[in-house]
């Protein structure tokens, strides 16, 4: 997993809440034994006109051409409902979003995108309906600081604006060092061990 | 015991499987079942093998075909080539690591959470996961059961360890007895109305009070399965004799002494007396009606004698719109009676409601219009959830009742709760469906679908569209 440490990125605000991971990658893209090939259908449903994904729907804001580069996904609340499928995150990921921002998050969608390295940032309401006023026509560059917290932008009088959030301790520390967490839990071997014996029968 | 602070069931779940809680670590928590299928192990395998790792217990993982799989042959490529890919893949991948499956035509085959528990594999006291969200179902039996990520998948492979940062407890408690004709369906649709769909974010649930113990373990299952359809990790309920009596016997259950000594060791499992939950939610059984879904989340649900919301009817301006864009797209107007929505498809089936007692439930109503047949436009389908409810169906005759109606009688798998095969929703179709998930597009692009119990999808496939059975 790579590293997270600082990202400057432009936001692109999908207005829209309780979006599923139906939603983000379609079953149909889910037969795949491999872990690429899954961005060109993010949000294939609102993405395109068609179901064979042909025809560009001009009016989906990530279709916008002032959105092309945008790397920081600006959601609503409980981003990520639904099925478990890591193919999810693994969409995000490939088209090029690093950063999520959301008032709240399903719990399964939430830890999969910390366990492939993308930063899912929890803000307040308020908050997060603020910078859905500052994100339109591609104004939105935000810098988030992984390491100190906290995410800001400059405003149109040059003033800085910072929001900060948190992560629990281990997640922070698992995204800002790539941690490979199945080789972090290997070298608990003894202690799954010690587990197993004392366990009784039946388990 | 006597000054011991009162615990939930989920804090004795979690406690009895911490195998280390470390300061600035996740806590680790042991996995004794993983059930896995064919859509979302493939990358986990070949993550093992890139790293040259082992799966360390492959006797506490179980495989199955369920996601892709064709409901009209067994033939492991009659659902096209992608999904022959992953079920080959699944096959060689087992075989590689030594993984017992469940592959086509198996008498064990059948969607995780349907055969996970009737053959044993499902046990109270136990942490069992599998790369789905519906895996809360197993919490029916006092299990914690919850969904996780291939990630996880491939964490729980190579160490049959996962990293879970504790949740808040919620106890949801149905008081009293539900009317005649209301199923478990029912009751946690009722439930997912009332918290909205992510009224349970971040919570493990546990449900109880009499509605819920009255309940079979099949029904527990129903309510149990949907827990992740408001936001919750997992849900769970008590395990008591209803519990002990469903797992005796079963083949991979355990048998004579250690089964005693398991059921001593589940007994306790139960939340103590004084526990102490974050939040409390009540409702009373006798308040419930059968339910219909009107929008594209399981919270828009409304009783079967009411009618589909306007946005004018909710405060909050998230909801508003939210219910603007489902009436949109699933064509419906504010007003309309619910038992005046025509369908021209119906589904039975699903993790949710494809056991016995659910075709059983399902086939009691057909026979209750007396030889009256599927009406003309609808196409109703019925998907047994394993080839055991299958064989057991065809042994009562539900079969028979179910295609001398005019139902398609299929073969096991998850079918049109997802459509990963060819059982698809066109655009526009308005289907009757007793799965999980009404989202946009879940059914195929364009669908629109209405979750229902069976009873209530049996009852739309006869006239074409709902009815209050009750009236
Ligand atoms: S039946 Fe539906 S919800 Fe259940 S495991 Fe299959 S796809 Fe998932």
């Amino acid at each position: 997993m790579e590293k997270f440490n600082t990202h400057t990125g432009l936001v692109v605000p999908l207005d829209i809440a309780n979006v599923d991971t139906d939603q983000i990658i379609p079953k149909q893209f889910l037969q795949k034994t491999e872990r690429v090939g899954f961005g060109v259908h993010l949000f294939h449903e609102r993405r395109y006109l068609d179901h064979e994904g042909t025809q560009v729907n001009p009016d989906f804001v990530m279709n916008k051409p002032e959105y092309k580069d945008a790397s920081i996904l600006l959601a609503r609340e409980n981003f990520g409902c639904g099925s478990s499928r890591e193919h999810a995150p693994w969409a995000i990921e490939e088209y090029g979003f690093k950063v999520i921002i959301a008032p709240s998050f399903a719990d399964i969608f939430y830890g999969n995108c910390i366990n492939i390295g993308i930063l899912p940032i929890q803000l307040t309401e308020a908050e997060v309906e603020e910078l859905f006023q500052l994100a339109p026509n591609a104004q939105l560059t935000l810098k988030v600081d992984l390491p100190n917290n906290k995410v800001s932008c400059v405003l149109a009088d040059n003033s800085v604006k910072e929001y900060a959030f948190s992560l629990s301790e281990f997640q922070q520390y698992s995204l800002e060092n790539g941690v490979d967490s199945v080789g972090w839990t290997l070298n608990k071997l003894d202690k799954i061990k010690a587990f197993e014996e004392q366990m009784p029968a039946w388990q | 015991m006597s000054n011991a602070t009162p615990k939930t069931m989920y804090e004795k779940l979690w406690q009895t499987h911490l195998v280390e809680e470390k300061a600035g670590e996740t806590p680790l928590l042991y996995v004794d079942r993983h059930l896995i299928h064919e859509v979302t192990s493939p990358q986990a395998f070949a993550n093992l093998r890139f790293h040259n790792r082992q799966v360390r217990h492959p006797e506490r993982t179980i495989a199955t075909m369920d996601h892709n799989i064709s409901t009209r042959s067994i033939k492991i490529d009659a659902a096209g080539e992608g999904a022959a890919n992953q079920l080959r893949a699944l096959e060689k991948n087992c075989k590689e690591f030594g993984i017992q499956l469940f592959g086509m035509g198996h008498k064990n085959q059948g969607i995780a959470h349907v055969m996970g528990p009737e053959l044993g594999l499902t046990l109270p006291g136990t942490i069992i996961v599998c790369g789905d969200s519906h895996t809360a179902t197993h919490g029916a039996f006092g299990a914690l059961a919850f969904g996780i990520g291939t990630s996880e998948v491939e964490h729980v492979f190579a160490t049959q360890t996962l990293r879970q940062n504790k949740a808040k407890t919620m106890k949801i408690q149905v008081n009293g007895h539900v009317g005649a004709g209301i199923s478990a369906k029912d009751i946690i649709l009722a439930i997912i109305g009332k918290t909205g769909s992510a009224g349970a974010t971040g919570y493990v649930v546990e449900y109880c009070g009499e509605a819920i113990e009255a309940l079979s373990m099949e029904e527990r299952m129903t309510v149990c399965n949907m827990s992740i359809e408001f936001g919750a990790k997992a849900g769970l309920i008590a395990p008591d004799q209803t519990t002990f009596d469903y797992v005796k016997g079963k083949e991979y259950a355990p048998k004579g002494e250690v089964f005693e000594q398991a059921v001593i060791d589940w007994k306790n499992l139960r939340s103590d007396a004084d526990a102490v939950f974050d939040t409390v939610i009540t409702l009373e059984a006798k308040d419930i009606k059968a339910q219909v879904t009107w929008g594209t989340n399981p919270g828009q649900v409304v009783s079967v004698d009411g009618s589909v919301p306007s946005p004018d009817n909710f405060s909050d301006p998230v909801e508003q719109e939210s219910c603007k864009q489902a009436l949109e797209y699933m064509d419906l107007k504010a007003g309309t009676k619910i038992t005046d929505i025509q369908v021209n498809k119906v589904f039975i089936g699903s993790c949710t409601n494809s056991r016995i007692e659910d075709l059983r439930a399902a086939a009691s109503i057909v026979q209750r219009y007396q030889g009256q047949k599927v009406v003309a436009n609808v196409d109703a389908i019925i998907v047994p959830g394993s080839y055991r409810v299958k064989e057991q169906a065809e042994k009562e005759g539900l079969d028979k009742v179910f295609t001398d109606a005019g139902f398609e009688w299929r073969l096991p798998g998850c079918s049109m709760c997802l459509g990963m095969n060819d059982d698809v929703l066109g655009a526009g179709d308005r289907c009757a469906s007793t799965s999980n998930r009404n989202f946009e597009g879940r059914q195929g692009r364009g669908s629109r679908t209405h979750l229902v119990s069976p009873e209530m999808a049996a009852a739309a496939a006869i006239t074409g569209h709902f009815v209050d059975l009750n009236a």
